[in-house]
């Protein structure tokens, strides 16, 4: 089993640590995981990616454009930019909240109406979350990432109910913040299995 | 597999006595924690993408001394000196710092060590955030030095606990070369028993040694030569590098770094040189391995070095010519190079074609300083701007467009005299500017200012201090006022009496805050019109510091506004248009306007956009007044 799951986003969405988080619980379960990480400029609100593989042993880091099963997209439009990656039989989960740069606002450029449509068209199985919107409603938009990891928690090679654990465990000893992550997690994973939560 | 700890910072968590401890570490990290069980003392770095985290982590170890030091030259020389005086010691950069320090470098190549000396350097293949693909390697040939090549963090690890013992037996500095996906890749490292401390070294004085004059660089040279010999022996036989049989002997793949990795995943059967210890080069070893197969293919990222050096051996290898020219090496490259080579036909492209979505290009935060200089920049289309490394090369970008070059660190400075120069032989002179941050001007800006002033080249220098090294992470430097660790540091530059000291006249230093746009306007104009070299220096810190104090966000009155775009100008990403119109005016010409509002989340309440405003409709909301009710207990 291998199983390449590609984060997306925008700097400051907390990317890099939903798939942290992703490739701990996954080593923590017994198989082995790398995860790609970035720095410099691409942090200054440019295109966040990063690459997390899980198997029994992990060779290459980076993962080849079409052998993506899982593409997690903390916002619309990139998860358009980078569907192109997803393996026939993959599928990505997508945040519907848009980010729009200067390079629109500007008029520079044009964001896309409507980013899943547009998936689903390439024939993509992508399934839209309100994570944007489920995370300000609990009160903070950096809940994003974690409403997002709770909508993948299906998905994955391990327990929902693991992958929570090791989100919490980034909140040791900050109990609303762990009360905060664990009910944007129940709401991310009602989203997308409403039995299993 | 073992107990994974799950701290998140990846330190020692106590784990059952009988299982390894295995650690979740980038590359930058394990290579940190295994120069500290190496006993390193000194750890001096200049931040630098992707090498930055390796001084950054060092420095959790309170025995160990670290610091950012003014640039990489200095790093070396302060890491170098530790080695002298008998401490293990460690130098990290980035592929290019190393071309600042090369000079020391080749001198430390003839003088050799003290106690173990390595220089950690992270080349960026794939150029994700550098002036410039380089290959480190190449100083290991041109200083006679070895060079390690982990192609993971666990491969970091354990060279890094390797490589000052090596230092040590061969009185050599050590290249630990790094690359992208070592440094910033984290993977499960399993973390080896304790080592002995380091042997004591006592400093002795050795002129003949560490002063290098034409006198002692002859016996220099001899210890040097006799130095690469042994150290070729040592490679022939190192366990960095392996031979892995391999079933189908039609292609032989000689790998060092990452792609070798990349080489097992793309041809699971191909009989596999690994080459960790690549520097000398074992020619020993790679004739044996070209004798068991039918042809070779070579993979390397950056340069061909071990491709030339086994084609100068005589050997008939295949490499760069069926790669990509530059950039890392991925599993589908090497899978067409040997398709390539064993004549084997194409399969159709996995994956689906790239939709084409808007550039989502870096860019300069809400409430940055430079937001206030660039608006004023990017309307002088007459000036020529020399920029420099930092967040300020942002300014190259739309919308500003305001920076004619960016080369090097410090290198602004230097090129705007050399155009003002040539800007005297023009009949219609234009203005010439500078535009460099405070940590790039003290690594090597202050020289070119120096000259400036010496050779009365006319330029209007922006130091923009913002108080932090901000591109890497906000690093401290010595105009912050602040040590590595955080703490009041025992000096901070003043940068008026520095630039003073450097030759500028005292009427031509300006302090000015870019936040106040008019009033940066009129002191631009003025040391533009100024026929002497100025430096007007911005005070905003950058927002990610402690000096940072963020106020209410703004609104816009929609009321007000007539759709004029002139806050768009100021490229803030606060700044959310709402619709667009275009309007014929009288005239007939065609005018695109357009109407925004602010994103709170994001906006810092700096006020450049308000200040862009001509129409007043920008404003800060008054806050509501909070009626408390003083209820009976």
């Amino acid at each position: 089993m291998m199983m390449n799951i590609l984060v997306v986003g925008i700097g400051g969405q907390g990317v890099m640590t939903a798939a942290d988080v992703l490739a701990r619980v996954a080593l923590a379960a017994g198989w082995d995981a790398s995860k790609t990480e970035i720095a410099g400029m691409s942090q200054r609100g440019g295109v966040v990616s990063s690459q997390v593989r899980i198997a029994r042993r992990v060779l290459a880091s980076e993962i080849v454009p079409g052998e993506v099963d899982l593409l997690l997209a903390l916002e619309a439009a990139e998860g358009l930019r980078w569907c192109h990656w997803i393996a026939p039989g993959g599928r990505a989960i997508v945040n519907t909240m848009r980010a729009v740069p200067p390079v629109v606002s500007s008029g520079r450029a044009r964001y896309p109406d409507d980013p899943v449509g547009d998936m689903r068209r390439l024939g993509v199985t992508a399934q839209p979350v309100d994570a944007g919107g489920i995370a300000v409603a609990l009160g903070d938009v950096r809940l994003t990432n974690t409403v997002m990891l709770g909508a993948a928690a299906e998905s994955l090679p391990f327990e929902g109910d693991a992958l929570l654990a090791q989100v919490l465990q980034n909140f040791a000893g900050k109990e609303k913040l762990r009360r905060l992550n664990a009910e944007a997690f129940a709401a991310g994973r009602a989203v997308t299995s409403p039995v299993a939560a | 597999m073992a107990a994974i700890s799950s701290h998140p910072e990846g330190d020692a968590m106590p784990t059952p006595a009988d299982l390894p401890q295995v650690l979740f570490l980038s590359g930058n990290e394990a290579l940190a924690i295994g120069a500290a069980e190496a006993g390193v003392s000194i750890a001096a770095a200049y931040p630098g993408t992707p090498s930055t985290e390796i001084v950054q982590k060092l420095g959790s170890y309170p025995r160990v001394h670290a610091e950012w030091s003014v640039n990489e030259k200095v790093a070396l020389e302060v890491a170098l000196g530790g080695s002298m005086a008998g401490q293990r010691s460690l130098a990290a950069m980035k592929h290019v710092g190393l071309n600042v320090a090369s000079d020391t470098l080749m001198s430390a190549g003839l003088t050799g060590v003290g106690a173990g000396f390595v220089v950690a350097v992270a080349d960026d293949v794939g150029f994700s955030s550098s002036q410039n693909e380089q290959d480190s390697r190449t100083w290991c040939r041109f200083a006679h030095l070895p060079v390690l090549e982990p192609a993971d963090a666990q491969e970091a690890y354990l060279m890094a606990r390797e490589a000052f013992d090596l230092s040590e037996r061969h009185q050599v500095p050590v290249l630990l070369r790094m690359t992208t996906r070592v440094c910033h890749v984290k993977r499960a490292v399993r973390i080896e028993p304790p080592l002995p401390p380091p042997p004591r070294i006592e400093y002795k004085k050795d002129t003949t040694r560490w002063i290098v004059t034409p006198n002692h660089v002859g016996r220099r040279l001899e210890v040097r030569a006799a130095r690469d010999t042994a150290l070729r022996d040592e490679a022939e036989s190192s366990h960095w590098n392996t031979i892995e049989p391999g079933a189908d002997r039609r292609l032989g793949v000689i790998a060092s770094g990452p792609a070798r990795h990349a080489v097992r995943e793309a041809l699971p059967h191909a009989p596999l040189l690994s080459i960790g210890f690549s520097g000398p080069f074992p020619i020993g070893l790679a004739r044996s391995f070209a004798a068991g197969v039918d042809a070779i293919l070579v993979v390397e990222e950056a340069d061909p070095l071990i491709e030339n050096e086994l084609r100068a051996a005589g050997l008939a290898v295949h490499g760069r010519s069926l790669l990509p020219p530059f950039g890392e090496i991925f599993s589908e490259h090497i899978a067409r190079a040997a398709r390539a080579l064993l004549g084997e036909g194409e399969p159709a492209p996995a994956g689906g074609k790239a939709q084409a979505v808007f550039t989502r290009p870096p860019t300069l935060c809400a409430g940055c300083g430079y937001l206030g200089v660039y608006f004023w920049l990017s309307r002088m289309p007459n000036a020529i701007v020399c920029g420099d490394i930092g967040c300020y090369t942002l300014g190259a970008s739309p919308p500003w467009d305001a920076i004619d070059v960016t080369l090097a660190m410090g290198a602004g400075i230097g090129m705007a005299g050399g155009i003002a120069k040539a800007m005297d032989k023009e009949a219609v002179k234009r203005p010439v500017i500078a535009v460099i941050g405070d940590s790039t001007f003290l690594h090597s800006g202050m020289q070119g200012l120096l000259n400036l002033t010496y050779q009365r080249a006319n330029v209007t220098v922006l130091l923009l201090d913002n108080r932090a090294t901000a591109m890497t992470g906000g690093q401290d430097n010595p105009a912050t006022g602040r040590d590595f660790n955080g703490n009041i540091a025992p000096m901070r530059v003043d940068f008026p009496k520095l630039v003073q000291a450097l030759g500028v006249r005292p009427e031509r230093i300006r302090s000015t805050d870019p936040y106040e746009l008019p009033t940066f306007l009129k002191v631009l104009r003025e040391e533009m019109k100024a026929d002497e070299p100025s430096v007007i220096i911005t005070t905003r810190p950058c927002v990610f510091t402690p000096d940072f104090e963020r106020e209410r966000p703004l609104v816009v009155e929609e009321a007000k506004c007539n759709g004029c775009t002139n806050c768009l100008d100021v490229g803030c990403p606060a700044l959310l248009v709402t619709r667009r119109e275009q309007r014929v005016r009288p005239s007939g010409t065609t005018v695109e306007l357009a109407w925004v509002e602010i994103d709170a989340q994001l906006c810092t309440g700096c006020a450049i956009c308000a200040k862009a405003c001509s129409r007043g409709a920008i404003v800060r909301p008054v806050p509501e007044r909070r009626v408390i009710k003083l209820e009976p207990a």
